[in-house]
């Protein structure tokens, strides 16, 4: 349950490993979290992420194994998280893959992969999450989509095109929850300086992981639907998006 | 007996924390989807809403009840998230309105619990009589303030409004229906204050007292700081029937935590201006604004706080002044302007109401001067003297309480609230479980030494648990019944 003060008592993050989840996390903590549930497939990830938590002032950390591609498993992991940790009061879809672009869209079975991860991962995992809060009748649900997501460009058509279908599948899903007591904010944060954009170059307005957590806890106060990070991308993209697609075709990749 | 068909257009609107939800689901078991949140308007959460009209109703609403559990809600005037379950069942109790005549030889009156206290006194008043104990807000239901146990302004004399209920009817999770009377001590004690975790009340029978007039005759004067002011509120406590104290958090320097203290005695037919002997008992008229829906967020900052606190200093007198004031506005001060919460707009207010013990002057007068250094923005402070208090789970103990209004999202409240926590739990106080929307379980076994005994009586009544809320959530109030339905 979210307190008066907008602190949530549990929050769980898919994608536990990852720089912007675990950035989330720590703000959460700050505002007073208690217990924080970190899912992913890198132990060693998850293990340094929770120590931070905990010497960031968290009450309890708790683990679990999360593999987005096991859709089956999704399910049964909730469920569990759940029966042990009560209520979710944030649930936070941080994980996803980069992919690179180059050799995906010249190898099907790679293109493929991205997204099951993200696509197929994602769906599983909100249709599950869309009926939890539903039971609940509360719970806040995060979902990190990206600016890729609202035109696919040459550059990273493979990305864009599966955070398209994770972005669109989350705000369908969290029109469908209005009225439910539940909420989901999608997130389109443009470049992240994190662990998985490390070795390529800056694009222009490029930010940082706890820019990002800062704008989904504002965002979340004011029960926004959709949040860009940082703000003024939603209006560049909003422009770009408008842009004759010869003209999109020839923007620097950059 | 038929679920009845609760009404799924639009929510009601004496229900001030409601917005309408998507119906097509819930409707077809009779119930409307609502989104609910305290008077705080915090923490809006999505609950099934039956409104209930007789107890059968509710028996069925117990015994067909799912993994999420019941909860019994009436005006939704406790701040936090005492009255909403989230996900599960809400029965409205406002329909159990049955008010019966005034026994006049035993002094009492018989109400469905939910009637409003308001309700019973402009019932009583033409007779002669009031309810012993009202709150600041006359729109209490009588059930909702048995499970709050809630306190007037005369607690050190009168105790709390349990203690004038004669008896009441208890409906338990099973469907059975109890008589509890004093005797059944801790049933009675359990429920009184039980936050409505211990059954479903479903009346009341309530002693009134005696008055001449319909009049307070109130004293009130400034004090110029803080230790001034609970040395007065203490002397007006203990020399008035009701006693009050408004502290000015705005006021910086010196003066901070100054503020007006207020002493009230019911007024005699001798004590009324000479053209309104002849008719003691008329009442006045209700002189209500409302603050108008869509009000903006942020209003309530500092510099409103330093201003509106200026201007109420500079309207108080400086030695002692006697007034007449109509009993209703001066026990129910939170009932002149109609939908106050709106107020603070959108992000809503959280209410901290502390109890401390005697002897703990110094630590009031520290967590004032705490608050007023900010950056948490408080424009409402309202200091009283209590007594002692036989609820298990009961706020009141002989000390003093301190309550303090806060916009939601003022800036590290959190922060403020949790040291606050710590000064009031170090010193044996307590915070008030129907303003509460914030304590976590450890601080609540430190504040409520009686919990476990609680939680025994209401395994006894409630074995699976079925009564449940989003405080009892929070806190872990009832993890007692709860473990067995995680």
């Amino acid at each position: 349950m979210r307190d008066g003060t907008g602190s949530p008592g549990t929050v769980l993050v898919l994608g536990g490993g990852s720089d912007i989840g675990l950035a989330i996390a720590r703000r959460f903590v700050h505002d007073g979290a208690r217990t924080l549930v970190l899912a992913g497939r890198d132990p060693d990830r998850m293990r340094a992420a929770a120590e931070q938590l905990l010497d960031a002032g968290a009450g309890c950390v708790d683990r679990v194994a999360f593999d987005a591609d096991d859709v089956d498993d999704h399910g049964r992991m909730l469920k569990a998280v759940v029966a042990r940790h009560g209520d979710l009061d944030v649930v936070v879809l941080a994980f996803g893959v980069l992919g690179d672009q180059l050799s995906d869209e010249v190898d099907a079975a790679k293109a493929v992969q991205v997204h099951r991860t993200m696509v197929l991962g994602g769906v599983s995992v909100l249709t599950h999450l869309g009926q939890l809060v539903r039971r609940q009748g509360h719970g806040d649900i995060v979902v990190l989509s990206s600016v890729a997501a609202m035109r696919a460009r040459r550059a990273n058509y493979v990305y864009g095109s599966a955070k398209a279908g994770l972005d669109a599948f989350a705000s369908g899903l969290s029109d469908a929850l209005v009225g439910s007591g539940g909420h989901l904010l999608v997130v389109r944060p443009g470049f992240v300086r994190s662990a998985m954009t490390a070795g390529r170059p800056p694009a222009p307005l490029a930010t940082e992981p706890d820019a990002v957590a800062d704008a989904v806890v504002a965002a979340l106060a004011r029960r926004a639907h959709t949040v860009h990070v940082p703000r003024s991308l939603g209006l560049v993209m909003g422009g770009l998006r408008l842009l004759p697609r010869t003209l999109f075709r020839r923007l620097p990749d950059r | 007996m038929s679920t009845c068909v609760a009404p799924v257009t639009s929510p009601d609107p004496r229900s001030p924390g409601s917005r309408p939800g998507p119906v097509a689901e819930a409707s077809a078991a009779g119930l409307s989807l609502q989104r609910l949140s305290g008077w705080g308007r915090t923490g809006f959460v999505g609950c099934r809403v039956l409104r209930v009209r007789t107890p059968d109703e509710v028996a069925h609403a117990l015994r067909t009840a799912d993994q999420r559990g019941v909860l019994p809600r009436g005006l939704a005037r406790s701040y936090g998230d005492a009255a909403q379950n989230a996900g599960g069942c809400v029965l409205d109790m406002t329909g159990l309105d049955h008010l019966e005549a005034i026994d006049r030889e035993a002094e009492t009156i018989r109400a469905g619990a939910g009637v409003a206290l308001g309700r019973v006194l402009a019932a009583a008043l033409p007779s002669g009589f009031v309810l012993p104990v009202l709150p600041g807000t006359a729109s209490v239901t009588v059930g909702g303030a048995l499970a709050s146990d809630v306190h007037g302004k005369n607690h050190v004399h009168e105790g709390s409004f349990a203690t004038h209920v004669a008896s009441f009817t208890l409906m338990l999770a099973s469907g059975e229906r109890r008589t509890v009377t004093r005797a059944d001590h801790d049933v009675f004690w359990s429920t009184a204050g039980g936050m409505g975790l211990t059954g479903i009340v479903l009346d009341a029978v309530l002693q009134l007292r005696p008055v001449e007039t319909t009049q307070v005759l109130s004293v009130r004067r400034r004090c110029e700081d803080i230790e001034a002011l609970l040395a007065a509120t203490a002397t007006a406590a203990a020399d008035h029937e009701y006693a009050v104290a408004w502290v000015d958090l705005g006021a910086r320097g010196a003066g901070a935590g100054r503020g007006v203290v207020e002493g009230g005695d019911h007024a005699g037919v001798a004590d009324l201006p000479a053209d309104r002997r002849q008719r003691p008992l008329r009442q006045d008229g209700d002189h209500r604004v409302t603050v108008p829906a869509g009000w903006p967020s942020g209003v309530v900052s500092w510099p409103a706080v330093r201003a509106l606190g200026a201007a109420r200093w500079a309207r108080a007198p400086r030695r002692a002044a006697t007034r007449l004031r109509p009993l209703g506005r001066f026990l129910h001060p939170l009932d002149g302007v109609s939908d106050w919460n709106r107020l603070y707009g959108r992000p809503g207010l959280v209410q901290y109401q502390l109890a401390v013990p005697d002897g703990t002057e110094e630590l009031v007068a520290g967590i004032v001067r705490r608050v007023a250094a900010g950056p948490a923005a408080c424009p409402v402070a309202v200091l009283k003297r209590l007594g002692p208090q036989p609820g298990l789970l009961s706020f009141p103990l002989a000390g003093w309480t301190l309550a303090l209004d806060f916009p939601a999202d003022a800036p590290r409240l959190h922060h403020l609230l949790a040291e606050l926590d710590d000064r009031v739990a170090g010193c044996g106080g307590r915070v008030y479980l129907a303003k509460d929307s914030r304590l976590r379980p450890e601080t609540l076994i430190r504040m409520y030494p009686r919990l476990a005994e609680w939680q025994a009586v209401r395994r006894s009544l409630d074995p699976t648990g079925v009564l449940i809320s989003d405080l009892a959530r929070r806190t872990g109030l009832a993890t007692a019944g709860d473990h067995r339905r995680a």
